[in-house]
């Protein structure tokens, strides 16, 4: 008897700070997350008024309007450029993320700095040092024609939004990847090459399967805001392609017909929860978080 | 045990040195292991053991020296062309992979059918008792189920030498005695020589066709349980394995085979030879070996008081201060030689029963096999 109600006395004791702990970002979360979800959501079932301005009668036509070859043309480019980006991103990211898991200490920190220090500065900022060096008259192209080469018009095409975006999200796949990387025992690749694997053998047996998870991760982490994301697209691009994310903010501010911009963002929200479904159900969920 | 060894080493190393940098780990070693022999490497934490495994095994490289496979030098071989195999103290299986999978992990790596792949997989499983385990992933099973699957996965490749670093280290002790007889067992089957790392004596000695002591990076003495136990040739080794009682002497004269000793506890004399006068040496003389009598005995002058007698079951331990506060170390059956705490003894112990060693060779002693005509029991 005595013993169960020092029990329960406990357990109200652990409640509490959970509660208290839990609640500022149960609280953040809604007003932030839900409440403006929810509104999106809610408004891209209206109807657009006169001069961008919302009336509250119900309607499919801003999700009848998507279905507009030009618009589906668009969504197409988006998805493709951010495939190309997350395949880019793990070509480049998993040779670095490698060598990463292998240092260790000072040499290690010097890497991780290395890494997310660019990142500390603001992207349009960092883009537009890009665009300096990229562009016709930019640094490269004088350095090419300095050395007696062609110089390349690589700005505003295609190739340029995906550096860019490749760029811009680097760290969102090498990191997950190294994480899976470090976390393998060491041994286990002395064990395969006692057993006989030489070194690209254990790299295909052991090191890939086994960072799986991060390569998930990774991708998810950069095919998802590559999918939404408008500056890069504007900057790199120079306006001439236009991608979702460029798509959705134009309706909100020069269309300004919001129900359209909302309807969008759900399409693109709705596509991101299916992708994530199709890849939870290949790889392991536990590991994607 | 004697019959399936033939005297050709299948390793031998040869003057084998070891640096980290500045740090000497290993120190000229010189070892021949013979062709299914099951040889221990024992020595306390840090002395060298798991770096010269894995100098075998092609994991780390040699500093100066030579290491043979079957009279081939090892040295620039990875260890995928080694034709050894490694049981890892932390077993190393594969996670991804299923039981099945890492023990045939070997087997696929050297392209062999997969209708042999499966016999050869499920006679090995069958042999470590793990039949019905296959679709097991490491990650659902025991630390001595683990163990096996290590071990099926090294053997399944039928390797020359099997090399096994502390493999029962994180079992229980119970496990552990029944797994030591297993591999015992397995291996006199196997006809395999296994090179077995442990810094547990019993273990060792319970295993073991030859022991080779590690001290500080080097060998301190290399043979059988046996002699290791009765004729340790180091003060390091007397002490290391099991109890001794060490007396430091200065030896006094030296009489046709017999030698007069001269110690602070008193004197004595020993059947021994190869020393000379006022050498430093030191006597080590098992508990188990320790008489007592009530009068002095011929070639003993060791007077003491029995300090005390504890009963642990089979034996009595029985505690002896000597005239200068040494303790002696006696054990007995309970119906042996026995006095009440208090009593002055006079100790003694049969011929033979006592060993003599040069303390000079003490720290820098270095076994070498043929200065010693072969160690190999037989
Ligand atoms: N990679 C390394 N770099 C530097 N020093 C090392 C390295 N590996 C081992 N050592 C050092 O070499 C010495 C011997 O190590 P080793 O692992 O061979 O000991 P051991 O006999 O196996 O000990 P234990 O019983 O604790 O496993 C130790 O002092 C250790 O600190
Ligand atoms: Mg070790």
């Amino acid at each position: 008897m005595k013993k169960e109600k020092k029990k329960k006395v406990k357990n109200q004791n652990h409640t509490l700070p959970l509660l208290a702990m839990i609640s500022p970002t149960v609280i953040w979360l809604f007003l932030f997350l839900v409440i403006s979800l929810v509104y999106i959501i809610v408004i891209s079932f209206m109807t657009k008024g006169p001069f961008g301005t919302i009336k509250w009668m119900p309607s499919l036509q801003s999700y009848i309007d998507f279905l507009n070859p030009v618009y589906l043309k668009v969504f197409r480019k988006s998805v493709e450029i951010a495939a190309l980006t997350t395949v880019f991103c793990l070509l480049v990211s998993y040779p670095f993320a490698m060598a990463l898991s292998k240092t260790t200490g000072k040499k290690k920190m010097l890497f991780m700095i290395l890494l997310v220090l660019p990142f500390w500065i603001n992207g349009l900022i960092r883009l537009n040092g890009w665009v300096n060096i990229l562009r016709e008259t930019g640094i490269l192209n004088s350095l090419l024609m300095k050395i007696g080469l062609q110089p390349i018009n690589f700005m505003y095409t295609d190739g340029a939004i995906v550096f860019g975006m490749v760029y811009a999200f680097l760290p969102f796949m090498v990191l997950p990847i190294n994480n899976s990387l470090s976390k393998m025992d060491p041994a286990l690749l002395e064990a395969a090459s006692d057993l006989g694997a030489k070194k690209f053998r254990t790299f295909c047996r052991v090191t890939l399967p086994l960072s799986i998870p991060g390569i998930f991760s990774g991708t998810i982490q950069t095919f998802i805001p590559s999918l939404g994301a408008f500056y890069i697209a504007d900057i790199m691009g120079g306006g001439n392609t236009m991608l979702l994310g460029n798509l959705i903010k134009n309706q909100f501010t020069s269309a300004r017909n919001w129900p359209s911009g909302a309807a969008f963002s759900v399409v693109l929200i709705v596509f991101t929860l299916i992708v994530m479904k199709l890849y939870n159900k290949v790889g392991n969920p536990e590991d994607l978080v | 045990m004697t019959e399936k060894m033939d005297k050709k080493p299948i390793i031998s190393l040869r003057n084998v040195i070891k640096k980290y940098g500045e740090n000497l780990v290993v120190n000229k070693i010189n070892l021949d292991i013979y062709q299914g022999e099951f040889l221990t490497l024992l020595g306390a934490s840090g002395c060298g053991k798991t770096t010269t495994l894995r100098m075998i095994a092609g994991f780390e490289d040699i500093t100066e020296g030579e290491i043979f496979l079957e009279d081939e030098n090892m040295a620039g071989k990875p260890p995928y062309h080694r034709n050894v195999n490694t049981v890892f103290q932390s077993y190393a299986l594969f996670p991804h992979m299923n039981v099945f999978d890492n023990v045939a992990f070997g087997l696929v790596e050297k392209k062999m059918k997969k209708a042999e792949i499966r016999k050869k997989v499920r006679e090995v499983l069958e042999l470590v008792q793990l039949t019905g385990f296959e679709r097991r992933k490491p990650d659902q099973m025991s630390g001595g189920q683990k163990q096996r699957v290590a071990i099926a996965r090294a053997i399944v490749n039928n390797p020359r030498v099997l090399l096994l670093d502390e493999p029962l280290g994180a079992l229980d002790l119970k496990l552990r005695r029944q797994m030591q007889l297993d591999l015992k067992h397995l291996q006199q089957q196997l006809n395999i020589t296994f090179v077995y790392v442990t810094h547990d004596q019993e273990e060792a000695m319970t295993m073991s066709d030859r022991i080779a002591i590690m001290n500080g990076g080097v060998f301190e003495q290399i043979g059988t349980a046996e002699e290791i136990y009765e004729h340790p040739k180091t003060k390091f080794v007397a002490d290391f394995i099991g109890e001794s009682n060490i007396f430091e002497t200065s030896i006094h004269a030296v009489e046709e085979k017999m030698l007069k000793l001269i110690m602070e506890q008193g004197d004595v004399t020993v059947r021994e030879q190869g020393f000379e006068v006022n050498e430093i040496a030191y006597l080590c003389v098992r508990p188990e070996n320790i008489k007592i009598s009530e009068f002095p005995v011929e070639g003993f002058n060791l007077k003491g008081i029995i300090k005390e007698n504890i009963y642990v079951g089979s034996q009595i331990k029985t505690t002896i201060e000597m005239i200068n506060g040494y303790l002696v170390k006696k054990t007995a059956f309970p119906d042996g030689d026995m006095k009440p705490a208090g009593s002055i003894v006079y100790l003694y112990w049969d011929d033979g029963k006592s060993v003599l060693m040069h303390t000079k060779e003490d720290k820098i002693y270095n076994y070498i096999e043929s200065a010693e005509g072969g160690s190999i029991p037989s």
